[in-house]
């Protein structure tokens, strides 16, 4: 059983749930009797009385100085060092379906390309009528589309296949963002060069030190791609491909090429680095598939988590979560307090966009016994969102990718969550 | 008026997927828009050097084996060890015949990789790690023909080049298959998902994650308390101006691929850079210097401010066949600045 230490208490200070003890039920509500009167009611506070900062304060704001715990966050043992490394968006601390852009993940394998938009171009060779060249200023003068999409690494929960390891969803499951792009249908690029009609695969490449390569096919590059310059509204961060980007909805992030700088047209893919050695996911019997783009149905229950335990003891309590889908949207999550045995359809809320996040709430009186919570997304094809078990089946602990398997988080009677698997 | 009638009624129905359908697709333009310009061949060449299985893109040239193993240990073995077995948690590079069915398969270039394209694409691409677009086509196919031979694919006497390409295969080639999820998974888990007592018993726990205990700790205040300091020491001193620091921060971004700086800095590809300047070449604790730098040790050389501005004015000229790959900073005051920042970081 869990001693607590594992939770890190000095991340929160926790409430036990005696101090909910206080309360009295009368007429089917908790009351809590207050002794005496609350100092943050009586006194006078400093905000009250005194003027705040003015405008241009911060030119560009930032949250309170209270909001600490919304970063990001690294696994320093996961890679040999920081600059081809990754880190985690902090689920836990989110809500509705929109990550903010700073605390995106970053995954880089050459570090973060530091591009002046000025020396900034985008290139168009191979099978094409005219090899093109364009400017971030030609870009900006093509039409353009706003799309809300999730970009998962297809790594996400890949250090969870041999079993539970990491203790909170923003380290299991952290390895998404959900952002609304603002950029050019890369098909009208692809017709500006002309594609010839041998022209069946592209390959995108980044402007890095890494000159991240893939190779995609010429039917999903003409049918949903983007090349982005906008996140949430504003600029893409440097972090996540500063001045341009491809956005291929539903697919792994591996392949939503940043500091994309170049794309040319080839009749044949290209099997580079990072779609054979990498982001191939190796099976029991040692084969290994490859070219496994779509991200399977997948949700995480974010609040309680490990990070994010139950402080407030019993009573009513907001259980919450996120769900995506690489083939459309999410129109039922299910969540269960028994490890599975009993399920409840979840409360859906908020936009369903296609190849997008879904908010969920599942709300309940908690008795203050434990709990083992997961969530099962389903999604508009009835895709069902599979156990770890039912994963392990077909491809055995070693793939390293494509883990969506259901989580596991065992809540004990002082609201500490914890990573689990059961049987 | 009847765009908002709609809305509303697609809201009412509560499929917000109803609403997106109004999105209007960025349309087409017959004969394109007459943005941007054609691409020159010169343009075009310069950056389109990938190489596809079928030998397509591969550059003129060529290396052999021994030629391979020198430039490996200079530019690659700090990362990927001599013989590509690799230092700390850098790729393993060599080995690994037959794990792939083991509980913990070691994939390597002779045990998974399936194109020996993938091989010289990538190293000519991206390596030596921090120093990409370095390698010649001759070092390349050099590089490329010793790890060959590190993984048991040729012999020793082998020369790579875009003929003998052709002639070696790859032990892992067949050993990949196209992704059949729509075929296997999908199908099998596209059903209606059970509700209410859904497991035989009580649900059990089989494994938990805070018996490894792995997940990252944060300490706070350490990493609160430690940029401020950097700032106030500079500004107490009489030394370097905080602006040539911060200049040298930046700069510093090329070396920290390999070397670190500071409270707790270790040795990695590079080593420590504590304390530098002023400081007896080749004399860090644990660390693995070449034996250009172990002579130049012994003869006494010392990190003199000029010294460090000749060797990182042009490394391999200053000491050619130190291991460290790096093509030089040009500007002396941008040296002087790095050196600034090493010293600032440095704990007193």
């Amino acid at each position: 059983m869990s001693d607590g230490k594992s939770f890190s208490p000095s991340r929160r200070s926790f409430l036990t749930a005696s101090a909910a003890a206080g309360g009295a039920l009368a007429s089917g509500k908790l009351v809590h009797a207050q002794a005496a009167p609350d100092p943050a009611i009586i006194d006078p506070q400093p905000w009250r009385q005194y003027l705040g900062p003015g405008v241009d304060n911060a030119p560009y704001g930032m949250p309170s100085p209270y909001e600490t715990e919304a970063v990001r966050r690294t696994v320093p043992w996961l890679t040999a060092d920081l600059v081809s490394s990754i880190n985690f968006t902090p689920l836990h601390e989110l809500d509705g379906i929109i990550t903010p852009n700073g605390i995106c993940f970053e995954r880089h394998h050459g570090g973060a390309a530091e591009i002046d938009p000025a020396e900034h171009r985008l290139m168009i060779n191979g099978l094409v009528d005219t090899p093109m060249v364009f400017t971030m200023e030609d870009i900006m003068r093509f039409p353009r589309e706003n799309h809300v999409y999730f970009l998962e690494c297809a790594a996400n929960t890949g250090m969870e296949w041999a079993g539970a390891q990491l203790n909170g969803c923003q380290f299991t499951h952290g390895m998404i963002h959900n952002v609304q792009y603002t950029g050019v249908p890369l098909r009208l690029l692809l017709e500006e060069a002309g594609v010839q009609t041998n022209g069946r695969w592209l390959l995108a490449e980044g402007a890095d030190a890494a000159g991240m390569t893939r190779s995609i096919p010429m039917e999903k590059a003409l049918d949903d791609c983007l090349v982005a310059f906008k996140m949430n509204g504003e600029a893409l961060r440097v972090e996540q491909g500063y001045p341009l980007r491809l956005v291929v909805p539903g697919w792994e992030g591996n392949m939503w090429i940043k500091w994309l700088r170049r794309l040319e047209v080839g009749d044949e893919p290209w099997h580079h680095r990072e779609e054979t050695s990498k982001y191939t996911d190796l099976l029991e019997d040692g084969d290994a598939r490859r070219f496994t783009w779509v991200m399977d149905a997948k949700s995480v229950i974010t609040n309680p988590s490990p990070q994010a335990p139950i402080t407030h003891g019993p009573g009513p309590m907001v259980l919450t979560g996120v769900a995506w889908s690489g083939r459309g949207t999410i129109p039922r999550v299910d969540v269960t307090l028994d490890g599975g045995r009993n399920w409840h359809q979840a409360r859906m809320s908020g936009p369903s966009l296609d190849k997008s996040m879904h908010r969920f709430y599942y709300e309940f009186d908690w008795d203050g016994s434990p709990l083992l919570l997961q969530s099962r997304a389903i999604d508009s094809t009835g895709y069902v969102q599979p156990t770890k078990e039912q994963l392990r089946e077909f491809r055995g602990e070693n793939s390293i990718y494509h883990n969506n398997g259901i989580q596991t988080w065992y809540v004990n009677e002082n609201g500490e969550a914890e990573n689990v698997e059961v049987g | 008026m009847m765009k908002t009638l709609t809305l509303s009624a697609a809201l009412l129905a509560g499929t917000a997927t109803f609403a997106l359908a109004q999105e209007n697709a960025a349309a087409s333009r017959e004969g394109g828009f007459g943005l941007g310009r054609p691409a020159l061949p010169e343009e075009v060449a310069a950056w389109d050097w990938d190489v596809r299985p079928d030998g397509v893109g591969l550059p003129v040239g060529e290396g052999d084996v021994w030629t391979g193993e020198e430039l490996f240990v200079d530019y690659c073995s700090a990362c990927h060890g001599d013989f590509g077995e690799a230092v700390g948690r850098w790729p393993v590079l060599a080995g690994g015949e037959g794990t792939l069915t083991y509980e913990d398969p070691t994939k390597t270039i002779g045990s998974y990789w399936p194109y020996l394209s993938t091989v010289v694409d990538y190293v000519h691409r991206a390596m030596p790690y921090g120093q990409a677009e370095s390698l010649s086509p001759d070092e390349t196919y050099a590089i490329v023909a010793y790890l060959l031979y590190l993984n048991n694919v040729v012999d020793d006497d082998f020369v790579l080049n875009q003929d003998t390409f052709h002639d070696v295969e790859m032990p892992n080639a067949d050993g990949f298959f196209m992704d059949d999820r729509d075929e296997t998974e999908v199908v099998a888990w596209t059903r209606e998902p059970c509700m209410s007592d859904c497991t035989e018993g009580e649900v059990e726990i089989t494994m938990r994650a805070t018996i490894l205990d792995v997940t990252p700790e944060e300490d706070d205040e350490e990493e609160a308390s430690a940029e401020p300091e950097v700032v106030e020491e500079a500004a107490a001193d009489t030394g370097p101006s905080p602006e040539l620091i911060a200049a040298g921060a930046t700069i510093w971004r090329q070396c920290q691929a390999c070397h670190e700086v500071g409270e707790g800095a270790r040795n990695r590809v590079g080593p420590a850079l504590n304390g530098i300047v002023g400081a007896e070449a080749g004399m860090r604790e644990n660390f693995r210097y070449s034996p250009a730098f172990q002579e130049a040790a012994e003869e006494g050389l010392v990190w003199t401010e000029e010294n460090l501005i000749a060797y990182l004015h042009d490394p391999r000229a200053f000491m050619p066949r130190s291991r460290m790959v790096f093509n030089g900073i040009d500007e002396d005051e941008d040296i002087r600045a790095v050196l600034a920042y090493i010293m600032s970081e440095t704990p007193q």
